[in-house]
């Protein structure tokens, strides 16, 4: 199949920060990408660039087989974008936020309109449709800017951390139309921090760290990198838990984590619960009180200490910019 | 569809969505006409009996004029903060990944802006009406007045256009453009005579674009001074000619520039 999207050796620098370091990704014409990381890892940075809100310094970009610089004027027409916020006009209506961006993407008056209607009821907002979007919770509003990215039926659809700050039935809602949009044959590039959201919606994934691809391949793949599943157990007062987790080390598949503050133990183990009894024996009569103890599929935060031996939480970056972005801006600024 | 229908589309579009906020939150539009009206009573009751003017004319037909000024003129900051909150909330990032013009955004932005300026002299005028100001020109001298006003006005809103995207916050804009707005209404004849000024500054109000604006519509509207000393600056000979260079002018370099920082700019 062609792709979609293709990114080559993609560098973008913010002053003397080097944001994206040479990203390569190549979307399938009708599948679902998950771009995944941790804050300021570079993620919105690689989006922006392929809606074409930013130059690449470096590198080939093309969406729908359009340089994203030199025909950026077509590869608008062609793409739909939600962002991190809901970029929607609070003092409009919902169906009027909807007309607006429609007449936008050229759509003619009557079109626009009746396109409006159906991504009304396809989002559940139809009950809101002539409320001002300023009365709109935030899932309403994150679903009203999603309908408006897809007013002109894009073929490529940029989600940039769609579930972030949902409520988790809101969240299970927003799969489900993003799932039937993948369905219905839409290109999508999405943007997550979890690796559930990833490995639900998307045919594959990349994990991107301080602007390098660091992995790449399937949910199972990644999984499978990380190795099978993790013992965890948070041990009380008595021994050191350095001592525990010497006793524990022959049924690690790989590097043990210890936190001493919080006495806690996560070790990657393969034998699922037999591992599980055969740790507790082993900690039989040592005198170790046991408060927590169980077994749990790796997640991002498990990738990420394998691949990179930090956790997604120290993962800081370089690329502060990116962080800085997620709050309105407060002080004057260069432009980006 | 060519460039051009394009672009008038688009700033249509934009205009529209500009104007439903008015309809929509009442405030602004009550404060857009308070405001001039209580500048009107302010100057005309406050001031007007220790201001003197010469010649054998009113205050309040002196006056007027240079409320009118000065009052869209502030009117014009308005353009800056909406597009910085628009910055803000990450409406602008959507409008440049839309197939729109570049320049619709900030066409559609200054021409709602000219709107609200039109409605404030329209209150204004009335207000004026009621405490004394009268027109003592033709009809087409005096709707060229009016014209005067808001076209400077218009110009003023783009230069406003490219601070709002430069500083991105809309409460510092507001303050920076009072930084610069007060001096540039106060030390001109908006208020008083020249000739009450000190040399140095007699000679920044003579060429103030403000003071120019203010002696066009006092000659439109026909309340200039009879009577009083011809002025010695060019620019207050000729204030239409005047006034309208500076209007191109600002057009000229603000307009390239804020849809230059517009295509470049984004949220944060």
């Amino acid at each position: 199949m062609t792709p979609a999207i293709v990114v080559e050796g993609l560098v973008k620098r913010f002053g003397a920060t080097t944001a994206l370091a040479g990203v390569d990704l190549s979307v399938p014409e009708g599948s679902v990408l998950g771009l995944l990381g941790p804050n300021g890892a570079g993620k919105t940075t690689v989006v922006r660039t392929l809606a074409t809100l930013l130059q690449p310094d470096e590198g080939r970009v093309e969406v729908v087989g359009l340089d994203v610089v030199r025909d950026a004027a077509q590869v608008r027409a062609a793409i739909g974008l939600t962002g991190q916020y809901a970029a929607v006009d609070e003092y409009l209506t919902g169906a009027e936020n909807l007309e607006m961006v429609g007449r936008l993407y050229r759509l003619g008056r009557r079109e626009a309109r009746s396109r409006a209607a159906e991504l009304l009821e396809r989002f559940d907002l139809v009950g809101a449709a002539s409320r001002p979007a300023k009365t709109y919770s935030g899932g309403m509003r994150r679903r009203l800017d999603i309908a408006a990215s897809l007013i002109a039926r894009p073929r490529v659809l940029f989600l940039d951390e769609p579930t972030t700050g949902l409520d988790p039935r809101s969240r299970l809602g927003m799969w489900e139309f993003i799932a039937d949009l993948a369905d219905g044959g839409t290109t999508i590039l999405l943007t997550t921090q979890y690796l559930e959201e990833a490995d639900r919606l998307a045919d594959s994934m990349v994990v991107i760290d301080r602007g390098r691809v660091i992995a790449r391949g399937t949910g199972d793949e990644l999984k499978a990198q990380v190795g099978g599943q993790r013992l965890e157990l948070t041990v009380g007062r008595g021994p050191d838990v350095a001592l525990v987790r010497d006793r524990l080390r022959p049924l690690a598949a790989g590097e043990a984590q210890v936190d001493e503050q919080t006495r806690r133990i996560s070790m990657p183990v393969s034998g699922g619960t037999d591992a599980l009894a055969e740790a507790l024996r082993r900690l039989e009569g040592s005198g170790v009180e046991v408060l927590d103890v169980g077994l749990r599929r790796p997640d991002l935060d498990d990738v990420f200490l394998t691949l990179t031996g930090r956790g997604t939480e120290e993962a800081e970056s370089p690329d502060a910019a990116e962080q800085a972005g997620r709050e309105p801006a407060t002080t004057a600024g260069g432009a980006r | 569809m060519s460039a051009l229908s394009a672009v008038v589309a688009d700033s249509a579009t934009i205009t529209r969505r500009n104007l439903i906020k008015v309809k929509r939150v009442p405030d602004l539009i009550v404060f857009a006409t308070l405001s001039p009206i209580m500048f009107v009573l302010l100057f005309r009751y406050v001031f007007g009996g220790a201001i003197d003017v010469p010649g054998d004319v009113s205050y309040a037909e002196f006056l007027l004029p240079g409320i009118f000024a000065q009052t869209i003129v502030l009117g014009s900051t308005t353009t800056g903060a909406s597009l910085a909150e628009d910055l803000q909330k990450g409406l602008i990032d959507r409008f440049r990944s839309l197939p729109m013009s570049r320049a619709a955004v900030l066409i559609g932005r200054t021409v709602a802006d000219l709107g609200l300026n039109a409605i404030s002299i329209v209150v204004m005028a009335l207000t004026g009406l009621v405490v004394g100001w009268r027109i003592n020109s033709s009809v087409p001298e005096a709707i060229g007045g009016f014209l005067v006003l808001l076209l400077f006005a218009y110009a003023i809103s783009w230069l406003m256009a490219v601070v709002g995207l430069l500083v991105r916050t809309p409460e510092v804009v507001n303050n920076a453009s009072f930084m610069v707005i007060f001096p540039l209404t106060f030390v001109a004849n908006t208020f008083v005579p020249l000739e009450s000024f000190p040399s140095v500054l007699q000679t920044f109000a003579e060429w103030n674009p403000v003071s120019a604006v203010v002696q066009a519509a006092r000659d439109l509207f026909g309340n200039s001074v009879a009577g009083a000393p011809a002025p010695d600056a060019w620019s207050l000979q000729h204030p239409v000619v005047y006034t309208l260079l500076w209007t191109v002018g600002f057009l000229a370099v603000f307009v390239p520039l804020a849809v230059r920082l517009y295509s470049r700019t984004s949220t944060r």
